[in-house]
């Protein structure tokens, strides 16, 4: 579990976060969404400390994080895994060592060990195959992917995903999607995704916390966005005709009007 | 930012640099990569120079003794001590700032830019220890070699030169060599080379670590860098000269 209050961040005299407060719940997908520079990164770089906010407190399953020293956060980073927005490949290592870097690094498994465990990783984000090739040959969503892999490989207790299917088709996108939820329930992880990502937050938004003009603007799950009255949030989530309908077939879904197949009844 | 803020973060690196490596092994082929990219790499540039040098000390050496009095093998030996005493270590250090320097500075600033730093600090890694320690201490003992190197190489430079124009032959050129050899030149010239090697490899550092921006800023920090290293090379020549000598 993540707990964090009343954080605040202003870059210059521009206010990014204006003092957000949530809990990140232990097990479940959390999901900050919010427009194109809500400043969801920023929060996210805030809780895991690359950046400093310049207000709050961040706790951590019980423990303080805004007080711990440098070594006492190296220690638990260990235990955080993050998914940048821009991937952050190590371009000078092929995918098979960019994903075995961190076991290479605190585990002391065999080499034969430690590369099972990298291609049973790689093949859950569907990449076996690619070992060999290096961040500049392949495409972004692959990228996406191997960073994925990195991040999980040593099953962290918090996981971090910055955009986690921004630039892949929807196919992929809900495969990545639905391996983030299966692996967070599995291991019992405290995930954390930021995504404007409408499919994702329908499928696995067990706890959204939206963010608008730097406040937490909205907060609930994927029924109740459903059901939400928030003008803002319905501009956002449901921006097309498209998504409107899907919207008000749900509700009528959920109201038992219309049959799960889409068969009108009484 | 002004001189102190520069100095004071400079310092703050430094000293973040020293801590208990997460794993001995991975830091340990880190240091080996880096004595690879840093001396095997700069080891053609350093030959050419220093050949070059030796040959036009030699040829410039007679161009400006010519009076009959002083014998032809005393051109060996002001060779020799240019070579080891200011030549092999600063010049070559100066070129090795361009070299490695610019090196150092855009992989780190690429690093940075591309938030794999970031990613490493997440993973629990001191940055500073695993990414800029081994640079430092594979310049450390990479550098003096080359300029050992580098010395070797000019003075050969120089006796090929000498008979190739038909100055001075071989012979006379390795009497002059032997003559008045004070070994404290080559101490010299070595305390010279380590103080080169921890500058060029700290700044280049520095301002790889701290870069904030995209490519451009990467391009103009590394430039940035070399300038540095350039100028703090000179002025540590002329500070460990007139202690030293
Ligand atoms: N290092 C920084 N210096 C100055 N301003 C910054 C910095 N980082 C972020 N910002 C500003 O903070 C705001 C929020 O940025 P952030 O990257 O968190 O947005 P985001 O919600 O993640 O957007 P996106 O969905 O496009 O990724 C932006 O207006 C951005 O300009
Ligand atoms: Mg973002």
């Amino acid at each position: 579990m993540i707990e964090f209050r009343n954080i605040q961040k202003q870059f210059g005299d521009k206010v990014v976060l204006a003092g957000v407060s949530h809990v990140m719940e232990t097990g479940m997908a959390n999901l900050i969404i919010g427009t194109s520079g809500s400043g969801k990164t920023v929060l996210q770089k805030c809780l895991v400390g690359l950046i400093e906010p310049d207000d709050g407190e961040i706790i951590y399953d019980g423990r303080s994080f805004t007080e711990m020293s440098h070594e006492e956060r190296k220690l638990l980073r260990q235990q955080i895994g993050m998914l940048f927005q821009g991937s952050a490949l190590f371009d000078s290592m092929s995918v098979e060592d960019n994903v075995k870097f961190p076991l290479d690094m605190f585990t002391k498994d065999t080499l034969a060990a430690k590369l099972k465990r990298v291609n049973e990783v790689l093949e859950r984000v569907n990449l076996s195959g690619s070992n060999k090739k290096f961040p500049s040959e392949i495409s972004g969503g692959m990228k996406k992917r191997v960073g994925i892999a990195r991040a999980i490989v040593l099953n962290p207790k918090f996981l971090f995903c910055d955009e986690p299917n921004s630039g892949l088709d929807p196919q992929t996108s809900l495969l990545i999607d639905k391996l983030i939820y299966d692996i967070t329930k599995e291991f019992n992880m405290t995930t954390i995704i930021n995504t404007h990502d409408m499919n994702s937050v329908m499928e696995i938004g067990d706890n959204i916390l939206y963010l608008a003009a730097g406040k937490k603007e909205w907060t609930g799950n994927s029924k109740d966005i459903i059901f939400s009255d928030n003008k803002q949030l319905n501009e956002f989530i449901f921006a097309s005709e498209f998504l409107q309908d899907a919207k008000n077939m749900r509700k009528l879904e959920a109201k038992g009007h219309v049959g799960p197949d889409g068969e009108i009844k009484g | 930012m002004n001189f102190f803020t520069h100095f004071g973060k400079y310092i703050l690196m430094l000293k973040g640099m020293f801590s208990r490596p997460e794993n001995a092994k991975l830091y340990w082929k880190e240091f080996m990569h880096q004595c690879s990219e840093i001396g095997i790499g700069s080891i053609g540039i350093v030959a050419i120079i220093s050949v070059f040098m030796g040959a036009v000390s030699t040829v410039q050496t007679s161009y400006q003794l010519v009076s009959p009095l002083i014998p032809l093998k005393t051109i060996a030996t002001i060779v020799r001590d240019t070579v080891i005493l200011e030549f092999s270590p600063t010049l070559v250090c100066i070129v090795l700032a361009g070299v490695i320097g610019s090196k150092i500075a855009s992989e780190l600033g690429n690093m940075r830019v591309s938030e794999q730093i970031d990613a490493l600090e997440i993973m629990g890694i001191n940055t500073k220890t695993y990414l800029v320690m081994p640079k430092v201490a594979a310049a450390l003992l990479t550098i003096p070699m080359l300029v050992v190197i580098s010395m070797v190489l000019g003075i050969y430079g120089g006796r090929f030169a000498g008979s190739a124009s038909g100055i001075l032959s071989p012979e006379t050129f390795d009497t002059g060599l032997m003559e008045n050899f004070m070994p404290y030149n080559v101490t010299f010239a070595l305390i010279k080379a380590y103080t080169f090697a921890f500058i060029i490899s700290t700044v280049s550092a520095y301002y790889g670590y701290y870069v904030k921006g995209g490519a451009l800023e990467i391009g103009r920090s590394s430039t940035t860098s070399v300038v540095v290293s350039c100028v703090m090379i000179l002025l540590a020549d002329y500070v460990l000269a007139a202690i030293l000598l």
